[in-house]
């Protein structure tokens, strides 16, 4: 099934497009990750331009993380308080990163730039998820030995920001500086990679903020709806690179991978599936250094003067 | 976009060719395509461009056996000043290194011949009729050495060979009865919108004895042109569909498998 992409200007097969979708959304529902760490490579490698995947996917992400947020929503299991701060935070970082992106275009390098950002943040992150993954994997395995889990505590940077709000859901209080510069720094992240951020800020929120665990996913599903609708609003403002075309068939993929996804995940060990995911990080991040240290895909690019 | 300088030879060979022409008058050749209009919309996969003609001895009869015209299709794509960029390992890391600009880097060219170009012509008149990919006239703009230069128009004809923009096919014109001749030019699905011409060559012993233009234009139309207007012309309203339609269809998916 042949689709022409009006803003990426190229035909692409529909059906590789919807799968493409729905592997995404398998690993959203899975792992409550929006997927777009594993769209915007996997787009580009099959020809669509760097920024018209970049900004696509943003939208994607939007859609995966809906679903998510209203079931979350319903169970009680966002923070309001704490989201919208970080949501705040979250729009002045796609302002940032659009910035940037512009800077760095006009420097020539922001195809080099994405890249060592991809090397650097999933490589960071995929080993950080190992390395906690692994034992709890194989201790389930052997005997039920290992430290017991560390009492909830944030860190102690973030003690030491000013002005402190109490955060009633998540048992919280500290500076809002913390949670709004940790949307910042998803915002900018969002805009230049064309990911929703959920493997990065889960964690951020567990171990840096200290949130309280039952509300820590809905809380980024919160945020990363909102920032990815902003980061779509952004490009369509400044790179005028969003395909609504190429957006509709990854999201007719990918919420459908989402509800088959959700179902796997109440069967499998959760372990088993961090650790799963930890792989696949890295295995984009090493795909990436791959075309930054070893050879680049393409020696030469081309931009309209 | 135009260069002063190649309008110029080609004025002195085209008087060189008309007073030759007094002498043995040119050939008659009459070119034709089977569409002068490409439309771009959905379920657009790239067309097929079939380039023919007829070429007649100059008093009208047929070219006799024993002797033939070699005839060069060109169909040259709407000229873009563009950048280039070249990556250099420094550090142990591939960045953009050097870079050079060119003025008149055709989005599309794709020659056809009857035999090797350079088995019809010599290297100058290719030059001057830009008959083959290494003789592009891409008008490089600043001062950088000759060589450095040839690098980049390389990779830039490398790269658009690679994704089907540029081609130069030297078997691809057949010519029948030596009369008849034909050639098909695929255009890829990512071609770029706008003005194309094609220009034909009868080639006598490596003189150009006739050639002929026409255009033909490339097209965006229908939703996949509503589409991209809208982009431009209304981005608030676009991005705001754009967030409606991922809500919605996120939101729409929760509903319909929850209720199962």
């Amino acid at each position: 099934m042949d689709v022409y992409l009006p803003i990426a200007n190229l035909a692409v097969n529909g059906l590789v497009i919807v799968l493409l979708g729905a592997l995404t959304g398998l690993l959203s529902g899975l792992f409550g990750v929006g997927g777009g760490f594993l769209t915007t490579p996997l787009l580009i490698f099959y020809g669509v331009p760097p920024t018209v995947a970049a900004a696509s996917a943003a939208s994607q992400v939007t859609g995966a993380s809906v679903s998510g947020a209203f079931a979350h929503a319903r169970r009680g299991g966002i923070d309001y308080q704490i989201g919208g701060v970080m949501v705040v935070g979250g729009v002045v970082g796609t302002g940032i990163g659009a910035v940037l992106f512009n800077l760095l275009s006009a420097l020539g390098q922001i195809d080099v730039a994405i890249n060592i950002l991809y090397v650097v943040v999933l490589g960071s992150v995929g080993i950080i998820m190992a390395r906690e993954a692994v034992p709890q994997v194989f201790s389930g395995r052997l005997a039920r030995f290992g430290k017991p889990p560390s009492k909830r505590r944030h860190h102690p940077l973030v003690a030491s920001l000013p002005l402190r709000w109490r955060f009633y859901r998540s048992g919280l209080y500290i500076s809002p500086l913390a949670p709004l510069l940790l949307g910042v720094a998803v915002g900018v992240l969002t805009m230049l990679m064309g990911i929703g951020g959920g493997f990065l800020l889960v964690p951020a929120m567990l171990f840096i903020l200290g949130m309280s665990a039952q509300v820590v996913v809905g809380t980024s599903l919160f945020q990363i709806l909102f920032v990815t609708m902003a980061t779509t609003m952004m490009h369509a403002l400044t790179t005028r690179a969003v395909d609504v075309v190429l957006a509709a068939l990854l999201l007719v993929g990918s919420v459908s991978g989402a509800q088959v996804g959700t179902r796997f995940a109440s069967n499998a060990r959760p372990e088993v599936l961090r650790l799963v995911l930890a792989g696949l990080v890295l295995a984009v991040a090493a795909r990436m250094a791959v075309g930054l240290t070893f050879r680049p895909d393409e020696i030469f690019t081309v931009v309209p003067l | 976009m135009i260069v002063p300088g190649r309008i110029l030879l080609r004025f002195l060979t085209g008087l060189s060719i008309l007073s030759v022409a007094a002498a043995a008058r040119e050939p008659i050749l009459v070119p034709e395509i089977s569409q002068h209009e490409v439309v771009v919309r959905q379920g657009f996969t790239g067309a097929d461009l079939l380039l023919y003609g007829a070429i007649l001895e100059p008093d009208g009869t047929r070219v006799g056996t024993g002797r033939a015209y070699d005839i060069v299709v060109v169909l040259k794509g709407p000229l873009e000043a563009i950048t280039l960029r070249e990556k250099r390992k420094k550090l142990g890391m591939w960045v953009n290194a050097e870079s050079t600009s060119f003025r008149s880097a055709p989005a599309f060219y794709a020659l056809a011949s009857s035999r090797p170009v350079s088995q019809i012509v010599d290297a100058k008149t290719a030059a001057i009729y830009e008959l083959g990919l290494e003789w592009l006239q891409l008008s490089p703009i600043g001062a950088i050495d000759p060589q450095q230069q040839d690098q980049f128009a390389t990779g830039l004809v490398e790269k658009r060979v690679a994704s089907g923009l540029y081609r130069q096919d030297e078997s691809a014109v057949t010519i029948s009865e030596g009369v008849l001749y034909q050639a098909r030019i695929a255009l890829p699905s990512s071609v770029t919108t706008g003005n194309y011409t094609a220009e034909t060559f009868a080639i006598d012993d490596g003189r150009v004895v006739a050639s002929a233009t026409s255009e033909v234009e490339v097209v965006k139309r229908g939703f996949e042109r509503a589409v991209e207007l809208f982009s431009i012309q209304q981005a608030f309203w676009y991005g705001l569909a754009a967030v409606a339609l991922s809500v919605f269809m996120g939101w729409s998916a929760g509903r319909l498998f929850a209720s199962r």
